[in-house]
């Protein structure tokens, strides 16, 4: 893995330590505290040893994120973001896992995107799915999802 | 022999469905390979809110017991390892696949994992109230120093880099701390709404174990496992049980080194089954013929890494320290029935201990009659692609993590988290240790509080914490397994100097 990659992990985690270590030493009261700055200052030495070592050049374990990888992730990544942080609350949980399903199965599946009945497929595929999941939760468990615009 | 009078609840009809379905849902979860033990546990809980404490533990106890064995078919069939723990299960079954003897090493496979799984139950069922008995004379400052213990053995041992274990398990314990202190009252690290209630136990295990598998499948872009499932071909299972107990030296190194592997906290299975077939192959007369499609290997290995299984819980369910990640994600289990590990579990709910233990007794027999019906529908599982995997794994987490409290809140840091250790553990970071952190953070803390309370009242918190032959015994492994763990990477470090060098 290159060192700049390990210089921004480390570097963030050393900078939420820091941050970590601020808080815990500057808010009261102080008696709620106590823990968190015992933990916070091991934290942030730790954190500041690893951070060193990468700015070194010394950090060996850890493979990075290569660039094929990040590109074969982002996809998924990005529909996973926008599934979790907007479309379950804003669509209904049934329809956004409906249309994340379907569009993942379909970015992601190895299968020929030529072929009609591979898409036949893949629609059947998440309609069982989603038809499980709703036996599961709803029914099964009696979780009541968010439904909001759609289902 | 306390244990006895609970058999009958293990087969009240719902426990025994659990069971039932536990064992058979793990076996072709454990075949999946990317569905691990642990993040298959995780998954699961949400699944036991609705159960008593006893029969969602029989589920998630069936399940940890048969998805470990389960990873042994798609070892065998497919040469994939359903988990880290069934590689060298890979060395010598799927070779005897490939000359036509897959049933054979299925059997084997399945009947070495129930004697290795059963002895390892039974070191469970006599150990546990023991060790839970002697749990009683530790005091609020031992009680601190054996949080601390789980988080740093775990760290240290379960990491390939001391510090970032280490580290890993600070931002754990700092994560433990996030909502509101339960003493003054006072907000702690609220950055955001969502972390008013503080972290959810539940929902970070689900977001730390399995969307970094989620984001694994995707990096792999459209990938096809590639692998094709070897046709099983019929084999008296008569045959197969006189060829197991015919190879008792294999039998009993494997059984012996997984016992011992599972009650040392932090080292868990993914080494039990190595150590096993290596220790095996060093004292057998055979030694030419392991890798060549031997049974002793499969024997050894697969013996070891379910007898792994029950000493790994005797750290918990006396200490409160996991012996392995899956361990840990039990204890969230435990936790979230208002059950605390220890003598109070003996004690107060012996019907809950008892009927728990009992099933994973009852589940290795389960787990061996079914597994080998179940294989070849396993091994066809473990082909579906990886994108179909994600996409449910992804959908599962986000209704698991909701269902916790019906709250968008968990959802979020479950998705937070678990992207967040996709990196970290990029960078070299484990998600055992921080998850360690987070569970036992609040007995650590809790202790930490009322220890120096106690303190303040006598000898002052210096002399409270860190004298008396207890005490000092505990910061002594502390720093022995912190030490050891140092020198190992070190000495791995120079031979991969020195390997580097001549190359």
């Amino acid at each position: 893995m290159n060192r700049s990659q390990h210089i921004f992990g480390s570097g963030l985690v050393f900078a939420v330590g820091l941050w970590v270590t601020w808080i815990s030493y500057t808010q009261q009261p102080a008696e709620a505290f106590l823990f968190p700055r015992l933990i916070a200052t091991v934290f942030v030495v730790l954190a500041g040893w690893t951070f060193g070592k990468a700015v070194m050049g010394l950090s060996k374990v850890g493979n990075g994120v290569t660039r094929t990888m990040f590109v074969n992730m982002l996809p998924g990544l990005i529909i996973t973001l926008v599934y979790v942080f907007w479309a379950a609350k804003t669509l209904g949980f049934y329809t956004a896992t409906t249309i994340a399903f379907f569009i993942l199965l379909s970015i992601y599946d190895p299968a020929p995107h030529s072929e009609v009945k591979i898409w036949i497929k893949r629609g059947i595929i998440t309609a069982v799915f989603v038809a499980v999941m709703y036996g599961l939760f709803a029914m099964l468990l009696n979780v009541y999802t968010p439904r909001e615009i759609l289902f | 022999m306390e244990f006895i009078y609970y058999f009958g609840e293990v087969f009240t009809p719902l426990s025994f469905m659990l069971l039932l379905g536990g064992t058979i849902g793990g076996l072709i979860l454990g075949a999946t390979p990317g569905l691990s033990p642990t993040m298959a546990v995780a998954l699961l809980i949400p699944f036991t809110f609705q159960l008593e404490a006893a029969q969602g533990l029989i589920l998630l106890g069936a399940a940890y017991t048969s998805t470990v064995a389960g990873g042994a078919v798609s070892a065998i069939l497919l040469k994939i390892p359903g988990a880290p723990a069934n590689i060298a299960t890979t060395l010598d079954g799927h070779t005897m696949a490939k000359q036509g003897q897959g049933a054979r090493a299925l059997q084997l496979s399945f009947l070495a994992s129930a004697v290795g799984g059963i002895f390892g139950v039974l070191l469970l069922i006599f150990l546990t109230p023991v060790l839970a008995q002697w749990a009683l004379a530790f005091g609020p400052s031992h009680l601190f120093w054996l949080a601390i213990l789980g988080v740093t053995v775990i760290g240290t041992l379960d990491s390939a880099s001391v510090v970032k274990g280490l580290l890993s398990g600070c931002i754990g314990l700092w994560l433990a701390t996030i909502g509101f202190d339960d003493i003054m009252g006072a907000q702690r690290f609220i950055f955001h709404p969502a972390l008013g209630g503080g972290i959810n136990i539940i929902a970070a295990l689900i977001g730390l174990f399995a969307i970094p598998q989620v984001l694994t499948m995707f990096a792999k872009g459209r990938h096809n496992t590639g692998a094709e499932v070897i046709e099983v071909q019929r084999h008296s299972i008569m045959a197969a049980f006189k060829e197991l107990f015919s190879r008792t030296r294999a039998l009993s190194i494997g059984t012996l080194t997984g016992s011992i592997i599972g009650l040392i906290p932090g080292v868990g299975g993914q080494i039990a089954g190595l150590v096993a077939y290596d220790q095996t192959k060093k004292f057998s007369a055979e030694k030419d013929k392991f890798g060549t499609g031997h049974s002793e290997g499969v024997i050894a290995a697969e013996s070891a890494n379910n007898a792994m299984v029950g000493p790994s819980l005797v750290p918990l369910l006396t200490l409160s320290i996991p012996g392995s990640p899956t361990a840990a994600v039990l204890l969230g289990g435990l936790l979230i029935h208002g059950i605390f590990p220890g003598s109070d579990l003996f004690d107060n709910h012996p019907d809950v201990a008892w009927t728990f233990i009992n099933s994973m007794l009852i589940g290795q027999v389960l787990m061996c009659i079914f597994g080998l019906y179940v294989a070849g529908l396993a091994a066809r599982v473990a082909q579906v692609p990886q994108s179909v995997m994600a996409a449910i794994v992804l959908a599962l987490s986000v209704f698991g993590a909701y269902s916790v409290q019906g709250s968008m809140g968990d959802v979020y840091v479950m998705a937070c988290l678990g992207i967040g250790m996709f990196f970290l553990e990029r960078f070299g970071f484990s998600a055992a240790p921080l998850v360690l952190g987070l569970i036992l953070g609040p007995i650590a803390e809790a202790n930490f509080i009322q220890g120096g309370m106690i303190a303040d009242a006598t000898v002052g918190k210096a002399s409270y914490f860190m004298t008396g032959g207890l005490n000092l015994f505990l910061i002594a492994v502390v720093l022995a397994s912190i030490a050891y763990s140092v020198w190992m990477e070190l000495r791995s470090r120079r031979y991969t100097t020195k390997e580097e060098a001549q190359a």
